[in-house]
C-alpha cells in the first residue's frame, strides 16, 4: 500500500497538483489576491462617492456665473485651478494633470526596473528603482501642496446665507460646496496617498536590499516584481480617483 | 543590513543542527509564536471555544431578562455591578448584551473559530502540503486576531459598556456617542477590534487560497479535492472580497464618529439640538454593511458544508452523492451571495422593483441549497451508517439546515418580509440555518478530527449526551420563536410586558429561556470531554474512522512538516467507500488503480 513502492505516475496536467498551475509563486499569488481585496476597498469608497454625489444637486447655471455654494456640487475645474507659482491664474486641472503624469511616469520606471531584474542587471534595477522612488515622492509632495491649498482656500471664500464667509476646507465645512465634497476628497485622496506612501516605503526597502545584493544572491528579483504589482495597482486606482474627482 | 543579519542567523542554525542532528524549537517557537499550521489551528480552536462560552453566556443573561421580565436579578449584581439597578437589568446594557452576543458568535466563533481552525488544520493535511504557503503570515493572522479579541473582550469591562447598536452597528445610532451609552467608547473599541479582525482575515484568506492553488501534492487535481477543501477555498474567496467592504464602511464610520464628517449623517436632532451634519445617508452604511454581511453568513456556513459532506460520506461508508453537483452548488451559492444583500433592507424604503430583483435572486439560492440537502440525504440513503458523535452532529446539521432554510424562503419574499422584518421569526430563521447549524458543523468537525489534532479520541458516550441535549435544546429554543415572531414580537426589545398583545407569550418565553439554559449547560459536557480527552482520552490509531483522505496517512501525532518521509501522491478521489469488489470498504486516495484491479470501474481500467 505504500506509495513509495509503486512506480505508477499520477496525472500531471496543469491542475493535477505538484506544480504551480498559474505559473506564479505563492508570494506573487498572495500579492494578486491582496490587490483584489484592496480593489474592493477602493471600489466601495468610489461607490460611496458616486452615491453621495448623486444625492446632491448639480450646478445647472452658466459656467461663467459659477459660484461656490452648499446648494450644489461644485464644478471640479473651478475648485482645482491653482498652480504653484501662478497665483491668481485660472489653470483648471493643470496641476493635477502634472501629478497624474508624474505617477504614470513612475509606473514606467517601475516596469523598467522589473525588466532589469529579469536580466539580473543590478545596476539598472537600482537606477530605475531610484527614479520610481523619486517620482513617487514628488507625487506625494504635489498632493501635500494640493491639500494645503485646498485647506487654505481662496481669498473670496464662500458667502454663507447668514452673511459670513467660509475660507478653505475642513471635515465639517468647506468653501467649495456641501460638506461631503471635502469629506470625500480628504478621505479618498488621503486613503490613496497612504497607499502611495506605503509603496514608497516598500520601494525604499527593496532598494536597500538591491544595493546590498540580497536579490542578486537569491538568484532572482521577484520581490521587485511583487512591489511592482502593488505600485501599478496604486497607479491604476489613481486613474479612477482622478476620473471621479476631477473629470466627471 | 538585514541581509547580513539573515545570513549570520542561518550559519548559527547550521552549526547547531550539525551538533545535535535535529532542530529544537524553544517553547515560544513551538506553542506560542508557532508557524506550524496545526498549532495555529489549535490556537484558533481554543480561542473559538473560549469566545463560544462568552457569547453563549451573554445570551443566557438576556434570556433571563426575556424569560422572567418581572423578576429581580439582584444575584447578578456581584457579576454585573451597576448594570443591575434595584434588581433590574439596565435596558441599555440589554442592548449591549445582544450586540456583543451577535458580534462574538458571528465573527469570533463562527468565522475565526471555525475557518481559522479547520482551514488551517485541514488544508495542508488534506491537499498534501508540508504547511501553509506562508507560515509567518499565518502566525500573524492568529496574533492579530488575538489582539482584536483582547480589544473586544476589554470593551466588555469598560464603564460605559460595550457597543450597543446591534451587531450590524447601523448609524446614526452607532455614530453618535450621545445617543446611547453603548455608542461611546464601547463602539470605538468595537470598530478598532473589527478593523484588526479584518486584517487577520485577509492574512489568513490569501494564505488559504494560495495554498490550495499552489501546494497540492502530485495527482491532487481540483476534482480530487475533498469537499472540505473546496468549501474552505470558496469561504476564503468570499472573505477576501467581502471583508474589505466592511473595512471601508467601518473606516467611514470611524471618521463620522471621531472626525466630524457626514458620510452617514444628515438632518439629525438629538436631545432637542440640531446637529450640523448634512448630506450623508445612513442607508449607504446598510448597503456597505450587507455587502459584507450577506457573504458573511456563507463564510459561516460554507466550511460546515464541507465538513459535513466529508463526515457523512465517511460514516455512511458511501461515496458522496453528486460530488460535482456539490462543488457546483457551492460555487453557485458563493456567486449568489454577492448579489442578494439588499434582502436585508426590504423595509428601508427601497424601490419596490429593486426589491423584487433582490427577492428573485435570493429565492434562487434555494436551488443550490436544496441540491446540497438532497445530496446529503442521498448519501445517507441505504448507507452502512456508523453513528459516531461526529456523524450525529452531521445528520442533525442537515436537519437544522432544512428547518432554518425553509423559513428563508418565506423571509426572502419582500412582501412577507414587511410583516416579519425584525421579529423573532427572523431570529429563529437565522439561528437555525446559520447559527445552530454552523455550531453543529463545528462540533462535527471537532469530534471527527480530534484524533488527528490531539492523537486521542473523544469520549463517545459523553459525545452522545452532549449531542442529544444540544439538539433537543436547539429545537426547543428556536421552534417556539417562530410563533412569537409571526405574532409580531420585535427583536431587540428589552421587555414586552408593556404591550397587551404580547402578554400571552410570557410562558413561551420562559420556556425558551429554560431550554436555552439547558443548551448552554450541555456545552460544559463538551468542554469537559474536550479537555479530558486531550490528556486522558483513549489513544487514537492513525486512521480511526477508516477514512480515505490523506490526512489520515500521517503519523498519529504529525510533526512539523506533516509527513516524516515523502509527501504521498494522490491517484483517486476521496470518496471510494464500499466500492464493489474492493477488499475493504475504503480505498485511500494514495492507492493507485493498479493495486485495486478487482474493484476498478470500466472507465478506470485505463489508469491501471
Amino acid at each position: 500500500m505504500s506509495t513509495s513502492t509503486t512506480l505508477e505516475a499520477p496525472n500531471s496536467g496543469t491542475w493535477d497538483g505538484g506544480n504551480e498551475p498559474l505559473k506564479a509563486s505563492y508570494g506573487k499569488l498572495m500579492m494578486w489576491f491582496f490587490l483584489l481585496s484592496d480593489a474592493f476597498t477602493f471600489g466601495s469608497f468610489l461607490i460611496v462617492y458616486g452615491l453621495s454625489r448623486h444625492k446632491h444637486l448639480p450646478y445647472t447655471g452658466e459656467a461663467d456665473a459659477f459660484t461656490f455654494s452648499t446648494q450644489w456640487w461644485p464644478i471640479p475645474e473651478k475648485v482645482f485651478n491653482a498652480f504653484p507659482g501662478f497665483h491668481g491664474v485660472d489653470l483648471p486641472l493643470a496641476f493635477v494633470a502634472l501629478m497624474t503624469m508624474i505617477l504614470i511616469l513612475s509606473s514606467v520606471t517601475m516596469v523598467l526596473s522589473v525588466e532589469a531584474g529579469h536580466r539580473m542587471d543590478k545596476e539598472a534595477v537600482q537606477k530605475w528603482l531610484l527614479w520610481t522612488i523619486l517620482f513617487g515622492s514628488i507625487f506625494l509632495g504635489c498632493q501635500a501642496w494640493e491639500w494645503s491649498h485646498f485647506i487654505t482656500g481662496t481669498e473670496e471664500g464662500m458667502l454663507l446665507a447668514d452673511g459670513t464667509r467660509v475660507f478653505g476646507a475642513n471635515l465639517t465645512i468647506n468653501q467649495y460646496g456641501p460638506p461631503l465634497f471635502a469629506d470625500l476628497f480628504f478621505f479618498i485622496t488621503g486613503f490613496h496617498g497612504t497607499h502611495v506612501l506605503s509603496g514608497v516605503v516598500l520601494l525604499i526597502m527593496i532598494f536597500i536590499n538591491t544595493v546590498n545584493g540580497v536579490y542578486q544572491k537569491r538568484g532572482h528579483y521577484e520581490m521587485v516584481e511583487k512591489v511592482g504589482l502593488y505600485w501599478h495597482f496604486v497607479d491604476l486606482v489613481w486613474v479612477f480617483v482622478f476620473t471621479f474627482f476631477y473629470l466627471i | 543590513m538585514s541581509s547580513t543579519d539573515i545570513s549570520i542567523h542561518k550559519e548559527v542554525h547550521h552549526a547547531h543542527d550539525e551538533h545535535d542532528h535535529h532542530h529544537d524549537l524553544n517553547f515560544f517557537e513551538k506553542y506560542i509564536f508557532s508557524q506550524d499550521h496545526k498549532v495555529i489551528a489549535k490556537q484558533f480552536l481554543f480561542a473559538g471555544i473560549f469566545w463560544g462560552f462568552v457569547g453563549g453566556f451573554l445570551s443566557i443573561l438576556f434570556r433571563l431578562q426575556l424569560g422572567w421580565p418581572e423578576a429581580t436579578f439582584s444575584f447578578l449584581e456581584p457579576l454585573l455591578g451597576k448594570w443591575v439597578e434595584n434588581g433590574k437589568l439596565d435596558p441599555e446594557f440589554y442592548l449591549a448584551l445582544v450586540t456583543m452576543h451577535g458580534t462574538i458568535m458571528v465573527f469570533f466563533v463562527l468565522t475565526a473559530g471555525l475557518s481559522g481552525t479547520f482551514s488551517n488544520f485541514l488544508i495542508p493535511l488534506q491537499i498534501g502540503a508540508r504547511d501553509m504557503a506562508s507560515g509567518f503570515m499565518n502566525m500573524l493572522s492568529f496574533w492579530i486576531f488575538f489582539l482584536s479579541s483582547i480589544v473586544m473582550f476589554a470593551s466588555l469591562f469598560i464603564e460605559t459598556g460595550p457597543a450597543g447598536g446591534g451587531w450590524t452597528v447601523y448609524p446614526p445610532l452607532s455614530a453618535l456617542p450621545q445617543a446611547i451609552s453603548g455608542s461611546g467608547l464601547g463602539m470605538t473599541l468595537w470598530l478598532v477590534s473589527m478593523a484588526l479582525f479584518i486584517v487577520s482575515q485577509l492574512l489568513g484568506g490569501v494564505n488559504y487560497i494560495t495554498t490550495v492553488i499552489n501546494l497540492r501534492t502530485k495527482g491532487m487535481s481540483m476534482t480530487k479535492l475533498p469537499l472540505t477543501i473546496w468549501a474552505f477555498f470558496l469561504t476564503a474567496i468570499l472573505g477576501l472580497l467581502s471583508f474589505p467592504v466592511l473595512f471601508s464602511a467601518a473606516l467611514l464610520l470611524i471618521f463620522d464618529r471621531s472626525f466630524g464628517t457626514s458620510f452617514y449623517l444628515s438632518d439629525i436632532f438629538i436631545a432637542g439640538e440640531a446637529l450640523s451634519n448634512t448630506g450623508g445617508s445612513p442607508i449607504l452604511f446598510q448597503h456597505l454593511f450587507w455587502f459584507l454581511g450577506h457573504p458573511e453568513v456563507y463564510i459561516v456556513i460554507l466550511p460546515t458544508f464541507g465538513i459535513v459532506s466529508e463526515v457523512i460520506a465517511t460514516n455512511s461508508r458511501k461515496p458522496i452523492f453528486g460530488y460535482r453537483a456539490m462543488i457546483g452548488s457551492m460555487l453557485g451559492i458563493s456567486l449568489l451571495s454577492f448579489v442578494v444583500w439588499a434582502h436585508h433592507m426590504f423595509v428601508t424604503g427601497m424601490n419596490p422593483f429593486l426589491g423584487s430583483v433582490f427577492m428573485f435572486l435570493t429565492l434562487i439560492i434555494a436551488v443550490p441549497s436544496a441540491v446540497k440537502v438532497f445530496n446529503w440525504i442521498a448519501t445517507l440513503w441505504r448507507g452502512n451508517i456508523r453513528f459516531t458523535s461526529a456523524m450525529m452532529f452531521a445528520v442533525a446539521f442537515v436537519s437544522l439546515f432544512i428547518s432554518g432554510g425553509l423559513t428563508g424562503i418565506i423571509l426572502g419574499n419582500s412582501s412577507l418580509d414587511i410583516q416579519l422584518h425584525d421579529t423573532y421569526f427572523v431570529i429563529a430563521h437565522f439561528h437555525l440555518v446559520m447559527g445552530a447549524a454552523a455550531f453543529f458543523g463545528m462540533f462535527c468537525g471537532i469530534y471527527h478530527w480530534f484524533p488527528k489534532m490531539f492523537g486521542r479520541m473523544m469520549d463517545e458516550k459523553l459525545g452522545y449526551v452532549h449531542f442529544w441535549l444540544t439538539f433537543t435544546a436547539v429545537y426547543l429554543v428556536f421552534m417556539p420563536m417562530h410563533y412569537i415572531g409571526i405574532a409580531g414580537f420585535p427583536r431587540r426589545y428589552y421587555s414586552w410586558t408593556g404591550f397587551e398583545a404580547f402578554n400571552t407569550f410570557t410562558d413561551l418565553n420562559t420556556f425558551i429561556s429554560l431550554a436555552a439554559i439547558l443548551g448552554f449547560t450541555a456545552q460544559f459536557i463538551f468542554l469537559f470531554n474536550f479537555i479530558y480527552s486531550i490528556f486522558k482520552g483513549r489513544r487514537a490509531t492513525e486512521n480511526p474512522w477508516h477514512s480515505n483522505t490523506i490526512e489520515w496517512t500521517t503519523p498519529v501525532n504529525p510533526g512539523h512538516g506533516n509527513w516524516p518521509g515523502e509527501i504521498p501522491t494522490v491517484y483517486r478521489w476521496p470518496y471510494d467507500y464500499s466500492k464493489p469488489g474492493a477488499a475493504e470498504d475504503f480505498i485511500p486516495q494514495t492507492v493507485p488503480f493498479s493495486q485495486t484491479q478487482s474493484s476498478n470501474l470500466p472507465q478506470e481500467k485505463d489508469f491501471e
